[in-house]
């Protein structure tokens, strides 16, 4: 029995962890967000090099074939140093989705181009979960109609996955005809998110699996935003520990005054489980178990309000410099309010979690 | 990630089940392992250390089953018994906490004395550390123990002291040198409750019950030897018990069972035509506190792991009383929530259920945040020893052999 990472998932972490070092400092961070460029092409090509584009890639198509715990690992990593790259769709989402649905012909033209980083394909799957401003996409006779809001991994992608209004996936090229892609700005600028208008859009479907597959990536996205909310809530309670330990008011280092101890505390004691119940979450998933939507749910909701939590209280602790752009203490904290949101917050996915276990059927 | 514990355990787990299956109906109620424990819970504390299913690891000769500690095994049990909804062993103070002390610090008199009766229920003991100006700052506790024709004299109060109506026996932290500085003056005694000089009063708290008492002593003489470790060291003695003491407030099992009983109570509560279960926000925060249940018992999955690979657990152990107490407060407030108005219902109303243990258990567990290190204090834990943040400048005049560490803490903050 082991309940935790493996000594490879403890060297992938660091691995990542020493690139994004290197390559991904918060100046960095900084003149990306408002820059014009959607990504950081320097911190994208590093981690291609160490084979992040390709890790949910399965081997036989070039990638290195990991599982979503080591996606998780990453993912934390990524949040921990708020990196400004595509991941949760291009690398995770679409090969899943590929791999497990595509067809020889769909895995042969997409998957390696994904895994060598020369390609990227991002997921639209809001409306699965639930449809705003009365978005959602048919599917009639190999043509999509309709809108799709909240494409994951948006400006960057060479093609795009979307769920229709059944739960079946199609790909469509970037450039296919009649598509058009509105960006949609967020107060998260490290990721890309926009909105997809189709009209008689031909698309390629994947396998018609009853959204089995469909279902599968909001598991997995689940489960990898609340791994990037607990790298960031980590990089935020460390920020709020460090500033606490210098800065003096009253004679003092603010951080002897209980007060300001205990919201350090609060964060730690409520931050900590979260990391077993990711683990378990991702665990849960790679082995297919009947637990894996429910701890998806589970890890994505608790995550949604725990680092609510933290953000906010991380913020409080750095006082007036909390507030300032200068700090940059707010990129983490927008990535959170980022993470909170997508695929579902935590009371669309609680109502999930207890339609799931039959809670909602009268007796 | 690793999930399984292996064919071993698993032939070891289906002899548990073996085991609960063939005498699980001679486990006495619940109730019967209150205080001192029901004949029927002594015969089957009796029959559980024989098959190794408690006191597993204490060796033979002091009457336990000497098995070679394993983590996993002792696991499997504690999960067995709960999903068959069966009581395990014994888990009174003198067993969680009396018995690890002798074990580790006790004299081999002690320990032949003392270990095997109390495994078996045949003694019980009561704790006699709070005083009513010492909690959280324990080690100023006034408790004296002068010395006089060859025996300690013991004059001062305890509180808190649960069982202590029913214990015969107290293990007990007294100042025998008032001189010396707070810590250092402290001793840890066993002596008997039916020694002159003691009186229990019971203490009634906001639950109604008196589940503890106020201890007083006046002239309590206790020979010499009655001492746990050297005179002076009961502090670093105490300390080794308060540590089971927290580790037993944290039980993954008991908050997930507790969990199950509020989403049956749901279900089963009507409200018109409906359930309890069937109004949204009541479901959301259900759904909320199973998030957090699965979030602890993942915790202890992992503090579990990192025990058997020789590491203590740091964090993730550190937070576990605050959390799952709070947790556990959380779960009975929201079954009282549920039952709307019929939650109010208490002292064997008509109409009450589950003879008011909701309320109880609300109330009780709001004890238990404050009890066993507050809230407060466990927050002081988690930041100093986790976070590695500075400690609170003390105010009050330091103890010369304190006086060293008082001015590192000052300077550690940057005031000296």
């Amino acid at each position: 029995m082991d309940f935790g990472l493996s000594q490879d998932q403890q060297m992938l972490r660091d691995t990542v962890a020493r690139c994004l070092a290197d390559t991904c400092p918060l100046n960095h961070v900084r003149e990306c967000a408002e820059g014009e460029a959607s990504y950081s092409e320097k911190v994208q090509s590093a981690l291609s090099e160490l084979g992040i584009t390709g890790m949910m890639v399965p081997e036989q198509h070039g990638g290195l074939g990991m599982t979503l715990l080591d996606a998780a690992v990453v993912a934390e990593q990524l949040a921990y140093a708020v990196a400004p790259v595509p991941f949760l769709a291009s690398d995770v989402l679409a090969p899943i989705a590929l791999a497990q649905a595509g067809s020889d012909q769909q895995q042969a033209e997409w998957l390696p181009k994904i895994a060598s980083g020369e390609a990227q394909v991002a997921v639209a799957i809001a409306e699965m979960i639930e449809a705003r401003d009365g978005a959602g996409v048919t599917s009639n006779g190999g043509k999509l109609g309709g809108t799709a809001l909240f494409a994951l991994d948006f400006a960057s992608a060479n093609a795009f996955l979307v769920a229709d209004a059944t739960g079946r996936l199609h790909l469509v090229p970037a450039d296919a005809e009649g598509l058009k892609k509105v960006p949609l700005t967020t107060i998260d600028r490290t990721r890309s998110v926009g909105e997809l208008r189709f009209e008689q859009v031909d698309a390629e479907q994947l396998a018609d699996d009853g959204g089995a597959t469909a279902a599968r990536l909001r598991d997995a996205g689940r489960v990898i935003l609340a791994a990037d909310s607990l790298g960031a809530g980590q990089a935020m309670i460390e920020q709020a520990v460090d500033y606490a330990g210098q800065r003096e008011q009253f004679g003092r280092i603010i951080g002897s005054f209980q007060a300001v101890k205990h919201m350090c505390a609060e964060m730690a004691a409520r931050h900590e489980p979260c990391r077993s119940l990711i683990w378990y979450a991702a665990h849960a998933f790679d082995a297919a178990s009947d637990e894996a939507t429910l701890a998806a749910c589970h890890a994505k909701s608790h995550t949604g309000e725990v680092y609510r939590f933290v953000a906010r209280t991380s913020t409080e602790v750095h006082g007036g410099m909390g507030f300032t752009d200068l700090l940059g203490l707010h990129y983490w904290f927008k990535r959170i309010g980022f993470d909170r949101q997508v695929l579902g917050g935590p009371e669309t996915v609680r109502a999930e979690a207890a339609a799931r276990q039959g809670w909602t059927q009268a007796a | 990630m690793d999930l399984e514990y292996g064919p071993e355990y698993d032939a070891f787990r289906e002899e548990v089940r073996q085991f609960l299956k063939t005498y699980g109906n001679r486990a006495p109620a619940e109730q019967g392992r209150a205080a001192r424990p029901c004949p029927e819970a002594v015969e089957w504390q009796k029959l559980l250390i024989e098959h190794g299913y408690t006191a597993r690891t204490i060796p033979t000769e002091y009457g336990g089953y000497g098995a070679e500690p394993d983590i996993l095994k002792s696991r499997i049990i504690a999960e067995e018994f709960a999903r068959a909804g069966i009581p395990g062993g014994l888990a009174n103070q003198g067993i969680s906490m009396l018995v690890p002390t002798l074990l580790e610090l006790g004299t081999e008199a002690q320990k032949r004395q003392w270990v095997e009766p109390t495994l078996k229920g045949e003694v019980v003991w009561c704790q006699g550390y709070s005083e009513p100006g010492a909690g959280s700052d324990l080690a100023s506790l006034k408790t004296s123990a002068r010395i006089e024709n060859g025996q300690f004299v013991i004059n001062g109060q305890k509180i808190w002291t649960s069982t202590a109506k029913q214990a015969d026996m107290i293990f007990c932290l007294v100042r025998t040198e008032p001189d010396a500085p707070k810590h250092g003056g402290i001793s840890y005694l066993i002596f008997s409750m039916d020694t002159p000089g003691i009186e229990v009063r019971p203490l009634k708290t906001m639950t109604g019950h008196a589940e503890f008492n106020e201890t007083f002593f006046t002239d309590v003489r206790v020979p010499m030897d009655q001492i746990v470790g050297q005179r002076g060291q009961g502090w670093f003695v105490a300390n080794a018990t308060l540590g089971h003491e927290r580790g037993m407030l944290g039980d993954p099992d008991a908050l997930e069972n507790r969990f199950q009983a509020l989403v049956m109570l749901m279900q089963k509560e009507r409200v018109g035509q409906g359930r309890a279960i069937d109004n949204a926000v009541l479901r959301d925060r259900l759904a909320a506190l199973q998030a957090e249940v699965a979030a602890m018992k993942y915790n202890g999955m992992r503090i579990l792991s990192d025990n058997l690979k020789g590491d203590p657990g740091g964090m993730a152990k550190l937070i576990v009383k605050l959390q799952s107490c709070e947790l556990a407060h959380q779960i009975s407030a929201l079954a009282i929530d549920a039952m709307g108005e019929i939650g109010i219902l208490y002292h064997g109303s008509n109409r009450e259920r589950e003879g008011g243990a909701w309320q109880w258990n609300c109330m009780f567990q709001l004890g238990l945040i404050i009890g066993g290190g507050t809230a407060q204090i466990q927050k002081n834990i988690i930041a100093e020893r986790g976070l590695d943040m500075p400690r609170e400048p003390k105010l009050a005049k330091p103890a010369p052999a304190e006086q060293g560490a008082a001015v590192a803490a000052r300077q550690k903050q940057g005031a000296a």
